[in-house]
């Protein structure tokens, strides 16, 4: 086991616990009410807010709290295969769990009836696209001026064969002897975990190893979400 | 931490920042409480006032406080209510009971007589439902119908820079440009003046206003900027 | 009927009486119960009642695998099984319950996918797995991985015709199953944390975590749920118990031939 660790070296030579180049920028998409783009690597999330705006059918409104309704597509172009432009079913899973990892993030309660929507569109995918899209949803949702607990850091925390390793590209997630995908999302003001996933085959020890590396480095990029919506603040905001 | 204030008046703040450390800090518009901590939940500028902390939004939809003064649209009109756009996420109502103090009979009266749709009006909130049920009531002395004038957008969060401490903006704009001028907290602007060109004076040095709203000095820079636009236009 | 749960769970009580690490009584796993299919199990975790067919089909690989079969599982909202079953296709809580039993048997490798072709490029078998509730009382998930697994391990193999497709005969080949993959699902209700969850407890549920497992010290997939969240020691808290209790999923499987 020991052997694989020395022999693994990652491929764009990065320490095991190094991510891809990040950069973000908030207020991408003029017409919405809140954006952001976030890219790490190779892989590019655009994501938009629209709301807090009115629901209908008048049935789906609760009377207590917000909808918060989410979509993820991943352009055609994105991947190297053609992906058909109709929603398939990967990308319905994904919206429903980049949902459930944005609603700690917002006072629902205080936009009764309404309904909060977030677009994610992925326009490069070279792995961690979910990642991606929940900082850039987390960034739009601040630009748009919802009222918020903070921001969340997502990051797929991973393995290559034992060695534990962050932020997988698609070279690595093909990796001959297996390699475990474990993307996460943290909030650290309430400490908790909003998203958690992991496909492939780790032991215990390597997993408790990969989680705490993976929400370390979610607390730094809500830093990085910090910095990037405090410059674009200050450069004035043009219309 | 120890307790006190964290941030600094004025200096921008991200949803989750701490601002201040303290059970004797009340917790305004944008801030919330976890434990002794007030931290902020917008994005903004802090605002301290002795103990009461705010943030200033850079952005927001309009959300209907009681005793907003608003610009509304009619959208519809019911047998004894109107439906109103107020750019806010929700209509709000207007109860004929509401709109005049004049006795109304309903049964004889068709309301559009006093507000039809597309018409524009000066309301204010009177009532706000936790489930976001709006009231709005024109029936005192300033709020009516608003004839025909210049009708644009600005954000709402704005609004307050463009009146300005105890009205300084709003009534520079009024005394330079000589247009009538009603700014709603809901961010709807209405302008009437005798000419085109003066109405869209105003309506330049308004939108200027909201774009520089963060430089100082900025009530006297709009002030020589309107004498310069209006000399220009008397060219 | 959240407070009152809230309310038993205090004095480390649940709505049905168990424990917060028991499951539900009885778990029974029947196989060969759908015979057109060529592997069936009929599962039933409490009142939860869900039959799982596996059908094997011939076709042409995916063009990034072709020397790979194909696994493809999916879930139906039947609505016989609970009256807030629409009609139309499965909604999203349903598509994901589906992908999360997937990737646990995927993840394992417990099929070896790479036996599965016939002809590289050309022809390969796909295994369908299709996973119908009966009776939603809670849990479709545990009941449908295990009901996957024990359709998998007892489906037999069609035998090909002279054209490359499958007869209606069946070979007394099994697929090869070289490992098993065991799924334990675990909700939050404020502070507390309990495993197969009844459908009171979910409906009140603040967040769920699925746990896929494959031997003593192996996590293959795992998936967090529902709109609230965890902290790190809840979590590593939820993988120990998984790896405690998976053996009472393996006992119910162990008369499965």
């Amino acid at each position: 086991m020991n052997q694989s660790k020395k022999a693994v070296k990652r491929p764009d030579g990065r320490k095991v616990d190094e991510i891809r180049k990040v950069s973000c920028k908030a207020g991408v998409v003029k017409n919405a009410d809140g954006s952001a783009e976030f890219i790490i690597g190779n892989t590019t999330a655009i994501a938009a807010v629209y709301g807090p705006r009115e629901l209908y059918p008048k049935f789906k409104q609760d009377p207590s709290r917000a909808l918060l309704r989410c979509k993820y597509n991943l352009m055609s172009f994105s991947v190297s295969d053609r992906k058909r432009p109709a929603p398939s079913r990967r990308d319905i899973e994904l919206g429903l769990v980049i949902k459930n990892a944005l609603s700690q993030l917002i006072f629902l309660e205080k936009y009764p009836k309404l309904a909060i929507d977030v677009f994610i569109e992925i326009s490069q995918a070279d792995a961690g696209t979910r990642c991606a899209g929940i900082c850039a949803a987390s960034l739009a949702l601040a630009d748009a001026g919802i009222q918020m607990r903070e921001l969340a850091g997502s990051i797929a925390a991973g393995a290559l064969g034992d060695l534990v390793v962050l932020d997988l590209t698609k070279e690595e997630e093909d990796y001959p002897e297996g390699a475990t995908d474990l993307p996460i999302t943290y909030l650290p003001k309430q400490g908790l975990i909003t998203s958690l996933q992991l496909d492939g085959d780790i032991s215990f020890a390597g997993f408790k190893k990969a989680l705490k590396m993976g929400i370390n480095k979610c607390k730094e990029l809500v830093k990085l979400q910090e910095e990037a919506l405090k410059i674009n603040y200050l450069k004035g905001d043009k219309k | 931490m120890n307790k006190g204030i964290i941030t600094e008046s004025r200096s921008v703040v991200v949803p989750g920042e701490t601002i201040a450390i303290g059970m004797n800090y009340l917790p305004g518009d944008g801030t919330y409480r976890e434990g002794e901590e007030i931290r902020a939940s917008l994005l903004g500028l802090v605002d301290i006032r002795e103990n009461l902390l705010k943030i200033i939004p850079l952005k927001g939809a309009y959300i209907p406080k009681r005793d907003d003064n608003v610009i509304g649209r009619i959208k519809d009109v019911g047998y004894s209510a109107w439906e109103v756009d107020i750019n806010a996420p929700v209509s709000a109502n207007l109860l004929v009971q509401d709109a005049t103090i004049a006795y109304v009979n309903i049964n004889r009266t068709d309301i559009r007589r006093f507000f039809d749709i597309d018409d524009y009006i000066y309301a204010k909130v009177v009532k706000v439902s936790k489930s976001m049920y709006i009231q709005l009531s024109t029936k005192d002395r300033d709020y009516k119908k608003l004839n025909i004038g210049l009708i644009f957008k600005i954000k709402p969060v704005k609004v307050p820079r463009v009146i300005g401490k105890k009205g300084s903006m709003i009534n520079m704009l009024i005394d330079e440009t000589g247009t009538e001028l009603i700014i709603g907290q809901n961010g709807v602007v209405w302008i009437k003046g005798n000419k085109r060109k003066d109405e869209l004076i105003t309506m330049k040095a308004v939108k200027y206003i909201e774009e520089h709203a963060h430089e100082r000095g900025l009530t006297d820079k709009v002030k020589e900027l309107i004498k310069g636009w209006k000399k220009d236009e008397s060219k | 009927m959240k407070k009152y749960i809230i309310e038993l769970a205090k004095d480390n009580l649940r709505i049905d009486g168990r424990g917060f690490m028991e499951l539900r009584k009885p778990i029974s796993v029947e196989t060969g119960v759908a015979k057109k299919a060529e592997g069936s199990a009929l599962v039933t975790i409490g009142d939860t009642k869900v039959l799982v067919g596996v059908k094997l089909g011939v076709g042409t690989p995916f063009p990034d695998t072709p020397n790979k079969g194909a696994l493809i599982v999916n879930m139906e909202a039947t609505r016989l099984s609970h009256p807030d079953f629409d009609s139309g296709p499965p909604p999203p809580k349903i598509i994901e319950m589906a992908r999360i039993i997937d990737r646990g048997i995927r993840e394992t490798k417990m099929i070896d996918l790479e036996k599965l072709c016939i002809k590289e490029g050309e022809s390969v078998w796909m295994v369908f797995i299709d996973i119908y509730p009966l009776n939603h009382a809670g849990n479709l998930i545990d009941a449908g991985a295990l009901g996957a697994l024990a359709a998998l391990k007892t489906a037999r193999m069609p035998k090909l015709g002279d054209d490359g497709r499958p007869t209606e005969e069946l070979s007394s080949k099994k697929l090869l199953i070289t490992k098993e993959v065991l799924t334990l699902t675990f909700i939050k209700i404020n502070d507390t944390i309990v495993v197969d969850p009844c459908i009171e407890e979910e409906e009140v549920m603040d967040a769920r975590i699925t746990v896929s497992t494959s031997g003593a010290d192996r996590i293959n997939a795992l998936q967090k749920s529902g709109k609230g969240g965890f902290t790190e020691d809840e979590v590593i808290k939820i993988i120990e118990n998984s790896f405690k209790i998976r053996g009472m999923l393996k006992k119910a499987l162990s008369d499965v031939k």
